[in-house]
């Protein structure tokens, strides 16, 4: 056994912290033919969590994501943060995209800056704000260079860095480690994990890779095939200080195995386009 | 961070030197000035019809210590620029506005893109009609041949910012303006400086292709003036004048745009 894993995993106290209830989207509902993409689904995300979410591509991962950040109202059913129904972007929610968000026009340094800039934050925050979170995402050799200088994973990094300074109570992240090799995306979880520690925020990671959810999580949901719902949720059971080494332990290999288990179905169904 | 994975260094500021394709570009403009020169001096090409660059050069540093001719050049200079700056903003205007009009871009889209078919200039007689002789007609047949351009290249520029920046600037709920500012205009100023470039060539073509018929003033007049005269030594002079400002105006505009570019290369 590692000793990573000597510890009792963390009790996470069951506070809910954001909710949805029967979410359902349905695109192009009004002219009839609608895209069924989501739901009904029910989630819990408890206050200070790590949840993680796997699914064949296409099933609404990216749609249930928009509809926590408030970017998207639901077509039926409720979605809360903090107690309060979302209406509009919430307060305290910071999210990572899928796809590169960075501002070509600014440097990595005022890229990080930006959000806080605007919020009226006093500059000697924002330069120590921004300063720790450059460090912390390992780009303080390339704060003054611009995204088209970095790699696609550097500029999810300076992404993720934006959010970061913001210190959002909820993070949202959307397959942020897709473009990424298999070792990389190893040490950015590790980082990620590290960040989750020290922010003490909930987060929810939309993934397409088993052994990440199984890895970095406390729970994982698996969802099913386009209109997305929730097949199973898996409780890892990992501390809290766990980092990437954990991949040795045999329970990872079961995890891992187990929600294979769950979604191969599921993504034989994607395949085949039913 | 201490497991950060290994990161390249950022790619190197591009220091500016001159690859062979800029030099073999130089010695071809080189070899075709000292093959004109050569061929007038000997004899092969009347002097009556080609002056040696060498003679236009001269000509030109007369004619600008001179001060023959400052009136026409500071009168097409700032017919350019009102006409280049007019449609620059109109045109971003105007297609700024039409991509917020789907159905109606959706019908004018086809116009804009055969509109460089139709010889704008026989539409002179129109403007002297509306505007008279002199600037104002000038500036407004410079300003249709350019305005196009730029509402082309603001439609175009509009529509490739990323939505997932917009995405961004409703998570850090930003109001219209703002957003159109802070994120928009900058996504999109690459693809809009590709119309404020065009606008500028544009707008030198108008101007002095209608000096030559609308006006009394300007380098173009001057040209076709002496021209008439038989003044070889001023059409030339005046001729260079315009080929070195519309080179000059191009290479920093040409810098410009390369800067811009720069960014998007993702
Ligand atoms: N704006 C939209 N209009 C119509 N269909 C959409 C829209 N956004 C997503 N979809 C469809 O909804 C489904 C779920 O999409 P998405 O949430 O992006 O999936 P995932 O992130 O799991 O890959 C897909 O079939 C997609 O084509
Ligand atoms: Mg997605």
């Amino acid at each position: 056994m590692s000793p990573a894993l000597a510890s009792v995993a963390a009790p996470v106290p069951a506070e809910h912290h954001a909710r949805l209830t029967g979410v359902t989207r349905v695109f192009g509902a009004r002219k009839g033919t609608g895209v069924h993409a989501l739901g009904p689904v029910d989630l819990d995300l408890n206050r200070g969590e790590f949840f993680s979410v796997v699914g064949p591509s296409g099933c609404g991962k990216s749609t249930l994501l928009d509809v926590l950040a408030g970017l998207s109202s639901p077509t039926a059913g409720t979605a809360e943060f903090e107690g309060k129904p979302i209406n509009g972007v919430p307060a305290g929610v910071g999210v990572v995209f899928q796809e590169d968000a960075s501002f070509p026009w600014l440097s990595v340094e005022d890229n990080v800056a930006f959000g806080l800039r605007r919020s009226g934050v006093d500059a000697a925050e924002v330069a120590r704000r921004v300063d720790y979170a450059i460090g912390f995402m390992g780009l303080k050799d390339f704060s003054k260079a611009y995204p088209a200088q970095l790699s696609g994973g550097m500029r999810q990094r300076v992404c993720i860095a934006r959010t970061l300074v913001m210190q959002p109570r909820l993070i949202l992240l959307d397959e942020p480690f897709g473009a990424l090799d298999q070792q990389t995306r190893l040490l950015m979880g590790d980082e990620l994990l590290r960040l989750w520690r020290e922010t003490g925020a909930t987060v929810l990671l939309i993934t397409h890779a088993l052994d990440e959810a199984a890895m970095l999580s406390d729970r994982v949901g698996v969802m099913s095939a386009r209109p997305g719902l929730f097949i199973d949720v898996l409780e890892t059971g990992w501390p809290r200080d766990r980092d990437s080494r954990i991949v040795s332990h045999p329970r990872f290999g079961e995890l891992t195995a187990h929600l294979w288990d769950k979604l191969r179905a599921e993504s034989l169904k994607h395949l085949r386009g039913s | 961070m201490a497991s950060a994975p290994a990161t390249p260094a950022p790619a190197a500021v591009a220091v500016p030197t001159a690859s062979p394709a800029t030099l073999l570009r130089l010695v071809v403009i080189v070899a075709a000035v000292g093959a004109l020169e050569i061929a007038c001096r000997v004899g092969w090409v009347p002097m009556t019809i080609v002056l040696p660059p060498s003679v236009m050069a001269e000509s030109l540093w007369q004619l600008l210590l001179s001060g023959s001719h400052t009136r026409d050049i500071v009168v097409s200079f700032s017919n350019v620029a009102a006409a280049a700056s007019l449609a620059v903003v109109l045109g971003f205007l105007i297609g700024a506005i039409l991509h917020t009009l789907p159905p109606v871009r959706g019908a004018v889209e086809p116009l804009l893109a055969s509109y460089y078919a139709v010889p704008t200039f026989m539409f002179y007689p129109v403007f002297i009609i509306l505007f008279g002789v002199g600037s104002g007609a000038i500036i407004a047949i410079a300003v249709l041949l350019a305005i196009v351009a730029m509402i082309t290249a603001t439609l175009n520029g509009i529509d490739r910012i990323p939505l997932v920046l917009g995405k961004t600037a409703r998570m850090m709920r930003m109001g219209p303006i703002e957003r159109a500012l802070k994120i928009s205009l900058p996504a999109a100023l690459p693809y809009l400086f590709t119309g404020v470039k065009l606008s500028v060539a544009y707008a030198f073509i108008g101007v002095i292709a209608s000096e030559f018929i609308l006006s009394g003033a300007g380098i173009g007049h001057a040209i076709a003036y002496a021209y008439n005269n038989f003044d070889n030594r001023t059409m030339y002079g005046l001729m260079l004048l315009i080929v070195l400002a519309v080179t000059v105006i191009n290479a920093v505009l040409d810098t410009i745009d390369r800067r811009l570019q720069a960014r998007l290369r993702r």
